[in-house]
């Protein structure tokens, strides 16, 4: 806040239509029925896909664990219901691709009957690590989208120091709403996590950043946080990607975090609303994260929504519950309409980072009919990345890839608002993402020529060094057979 | 299953533009000055401007069907009849035909098409057409008509402005003067002083744009109003026309206050439609300007330096376009030093450091 004077707080960004009101005023739906069949994919996060740990035909029961973190950067996967696994396989990943992953298929019972779960009176006792292992036994990860693993984050505030926690209540895609339907309806439990979060971290203070278009979150986590002098909640500017985390420690804190760096190396980490609720669950309830609130909405849903569903809900059901008119759907996105995915059918099922399934008419999605570029430079003036889009997006086109990285591709998030922006409809995203693959495919490419030329001189030498060594001998065995010679004609010579 | 299509990055929803329609604002932005500008010197004026505009369009359609392409979708995106228009714009009112037939093959074909259609041009293709037509026909290019608006009774009807356009004009001298800025010229040659050069110089005429000079240039006034509705939409930055206009301002002013007699007064330089219509609608161009907010800065001052320039020591007293065109040959370099600095990085682009607190 002090740095008002010293440059601009918010960078580049679009104001995109919001289309959150079809959804915003609905509490959240929690009687979705239990789906038939649970497909839990092995990786819902960021890092090493988890092991399975159970046969099949084994019977489960609500919250028990299924597969088990593998290293560092990885997740454990429990059962979001009771049932008996009857698949541990290759499906299709919500994914553009949708091509099959491992997962765990479970077949519900019905029962809905809980495994013992372990609680704790107080807390605000139990030391800063044991927050961090439960967090991450309880299988949380970042709730905003990027699923990293928040044990391993909290861990990284720790030992980093780190004295601000921000918590992430933008929630700046247009259509989606489940953080602001869970910070109206569960302030409370939200402020219990952060406070869990801070202690686990042992920072000093929270900061809850929320977009000036919920005025209603605003206020409930407002009367939440009220009697806890260590949490504030504030209002931000409604901008697109004011989500983005580092626009976001920019705007509350003034600080920028450089490049290559990890945000708690200047202080700061930054979690979402969701994390810190499911937080509040696993810690006082030891329940871990079993599903999540989705907003469901779009032009083809005729009752749009946000839903409780657990993880491994087909699409096709949560689609079928909110009357999702398939003539109509013209695409279906996982995730917000600037940075999510589209998804290839509804086959697939929803997973941590599911913050939203958008089934969007033709006349919402953006005319695709490409013109050429006029070079406007809107995309230079809405990038937060301070990137120049057109001229990344001409040499891709040419193939110089190197120019586009000396232009800053590797900086790009992603963020979609060039594409948003541009009038000629190019769809900028697209090369920066086909580019920034075929740059690690290339690198890959050349570290495996490279390896293999290492290889082959290692070869040279080896073989090299082994005929030297048989050259030596050789010319050790003639030296001692001529040395033998000669002394057996001494010896002849002296009889 | 619903099977969908092929899969598409984000954004999946966009901002509801595209080109034609920034097109048809810029347009919409010129109306008014072009109107008066039409008003003023009547029925030729018109035909000189609907023969550019034309002939612009079926030049960038010949242009297109010989690349084999369907020549409707590209003259819909409307970038050929802006070129046409701005290139009328700046054409002497009462120019015969075959200037605007001419300029506008400058313009589409060698000022736009030989580079490769839209966005591919170096110079700005209506002031390169402009530019080339004064060199090439300097009495067509300087003969200004007098204001004579349409309906006048001493004005041309139609039929006589039929015969204006197509085979010239019979009585050149009794109906064309002198712009006030060739004025000026011309009688500092004669060795005569401001004060008494601007004897007839009226500001407010020059203001509202009832004066001589280019068909759509006269009015400081309209095209200013323009120009700030275009900023208003957001379809151009503020940075060039003000760092442009400020420019000129700046060393007009200094040069008036050294010697008041020899050089012309800031005012009189802004109260120039020429000056607006360049600051607002030309160098703002996007194809041909630099891409980032600071080396719109540069540019401007550039466009507002090279102008007052020629202006004032050079041959040309209206050597605006001369002066876009050197700065569009600019633009390539500024952009290439001029860069934003991107996130968590310094100017240079390494990494920052990490704050030590």
């Amino acid at each position: 806040m002090l740095s008002f004077f010293k440059k601009p707080r918010f960078r580049g960004g679009v104001h995109a239509e919001e289309h959150k009101t079809a959804t915003a005023a609905l509490p959240i739906a929690d009687n979705f029925p239990l789906p038939k069949k649970l497909y839990i994919p092995l990786q819902q996060h960021v890092g090493k896909p988890a092991e399975p740990l159970i046969m099949v035909g084994e019977k489960v029961l609500k919250g028990q664990l299924l597969a088990y973190s593998q290293g560092l950067i990885s997740a454990p996967v429990h059962a979001p219901s009771s049932g008996v696994i009857v698949d541990v396989n290759d499906y299709p990943a919500p994914h553009p691709s949708a091509l099959p992953i491992r997962m765990i298929v479970l077949e519900t019972d019905g029962k809905d009957e809980w495994v013992k779960t372990q609680t704790v009176d107080d807390p605000f006792q139990l030391n800063p690590e044991e927050i961090s292992l439960r967090v991450g036994a309880a299988g949380i990860v970042g709730l905003g989208g990027a699923t990293f693993p928040t044990a391993v984050k909290l861990n990284m505030g720790r030992e980093n120091h780190v004295d601000t926690l921000i918590i992430n209540g933008s929630e700046c895609e247009p259509y989606l709403c489940c953080d602001d339907r869970l910070m109206q309806e569960r302030a409370e439990q939200i402020i219990d996590g952060v406070r869990l979060m801070l202690h686990g971290m042992e920072s000093e203070y929270a900061v809850v950043a929320i977009e000036d278009n919920k005025p209603q979150a605003y206020l409930a986590m407002l009367a939440a946080a009220e009697p806890y002098p260590t949490v504030s909640v504030i209002q931000i500017p409604t901008r697109y990607p004011m989500g983005w985390d580092r626009q976001l420690i920019g705007y509350v804190t003034g600080k920028e975090v450089p490049v290559g760096c990890r945000s708690s190396e200047v202080g700061v980490t930054i979690h979402n609303v969701g994390t810190a609720y499911a937080v509040h669950k696993a810690i006082r309830y030891g329940q871990p994260l079993l599903g999540r609130v989705v907003t469901v909405a779009g032009g083809a849903v005729k009752r749009p929504m946000n839903v409780e569903v657990p993880f491994g809900t087909l699409i096709s059901e949560l689609f079928e519950f909110c009357e999702v008119d398939k003539e109509q759907t013209a695409r279906i996105i996982m995730g917000g309409p600037m940075m999510g995915d589209s998804l290839p059918h509804v086959g697939l099922p929803t997973v941590k980072a599911t913050s939203g399934i958008l089934a969007l008419t033709q006349s919402e999605l953006k005319n695709t009919d490409e013109q050429p570029c006029i070079r406007c430079a809107s995309c230079v003036s809405v990038c937060p990345a301070g990137l120049r889009p057109l001229d990344m997006a001409n040499n891709i086109r040419i193939n110089q890839l190197d120019a586009a990285v000396d232009l800053g591709l590797k900086d790009c998030i992603s963020c979609g608002c060039c594409s948003y922006i541009c009038p000629s409809n190019i769809p900028l995203v697209q090369y920066f993402k086909y580019a920034s693959g075929e740059v690690m495919a290339r690198q890959q490419a050349q570290h495996k020529s490279e390896q293999t030329k290492r290889l082959i001189d290692a070869r040279n030498a080896r073989m090299e060094r082994i005929a030297q060594q048989q050259r030596e001998d050789e010319l050790a065995r003639i030296a001692a057979k001529a040395e033998r010679e000669r002394l057996k004609a001494e010896q002849e010579a002296l009889v | 299953m619903m099977a969908h299509m092929k899969p598409s990055s984000g954004a999946h929803v966009g901002a509801n533009n595209s080109v034609s329609h920034i097109m048809w604002q810029v347009m919409l932005a010129l109306s008014p000055a072009t109107a008066f500008g039409l008003l003023c010197f009547g029925w030729p004026a018109l035909n000189l401007f609907v023969i550019t505009v034309l002939s612009a369009v079926v030049f960038e359609a010949f242009c297109i069907r010989l690349k084999g392409r369907a020549a409707k979708p590209v003259i819909m995106d409307g970038s050929a009849v802006l070129t046409g228009w701005l290139l009328a714009m700046t054409l002497p009112p009462w120019a015969p035909w075959w200037i605007g037939v001419v300029g506008s093959g400058l313009a589409i074909i060698l000022g736009k098409q030989v580079y490769g259609g839209l966005g591919q041009n170096l110079f700005n293709p209506a002031m390169l057409a402009r530019v080339a037509l004064l060199i090439s026909f300097p009495i067509e290019m300087t003969t200004w008509a007098n204001v004579s608006p349409l309906f006048f009774s001493h004005s041309p009807g139609l039929i006589e402005s039929w015969h204006i356009t197509f085979s010239g004009l019979d009585t050149i001298d009794a109906s064309t003067g002198a712009t006030t800025l060739g004025f000026i010229k011309t009688e500092f040659s004669q060795n005569r002083l401001l004060t008494d050069i601007l004897k007839d110089y009226s500001g407010f005429r020059n203001f509202i744009g009832a004066t001589r000079g280019s068909l759509g240039e006269t009015s400081t006034l309209l095209l200013g109003l323009g120009g700030i509705w275009l900023i208003r939409r957001n379809i151009i930055q503020w940075q060039i026309p003000v760092s442009l206009l400020l420019t000129v301002m700046l060393l007009a002013g200094v040069f008036h206050a050294v010697d008041s007699e020899h050089y012309v007064s800031p005012l009189l330089h802004l109260n120039s439609g020429a000056l607006m219509c360049v600051a607002f609608f030309i160098a703002t161009d996007y194809v041909t300007s630099p891409n980032t907010p600071t080396g719109q800065l540069v540019f401007g001052a550039g466009c507002g330096l090279l102008i007052f320039v020629i202006r004032t020591w050079g041959a040309y007293p209206e050597g605006a376009g001369f002066a876009v065109l050197l700065m569009n040959s600019a633009t390539p370099l500024i952009d290439h030093y001029i860069r934003p600095r991107i996130y968590g990085r310094d100017r240079k682009g390494k990494p920052l450091e990490i704050p030590k607190s």
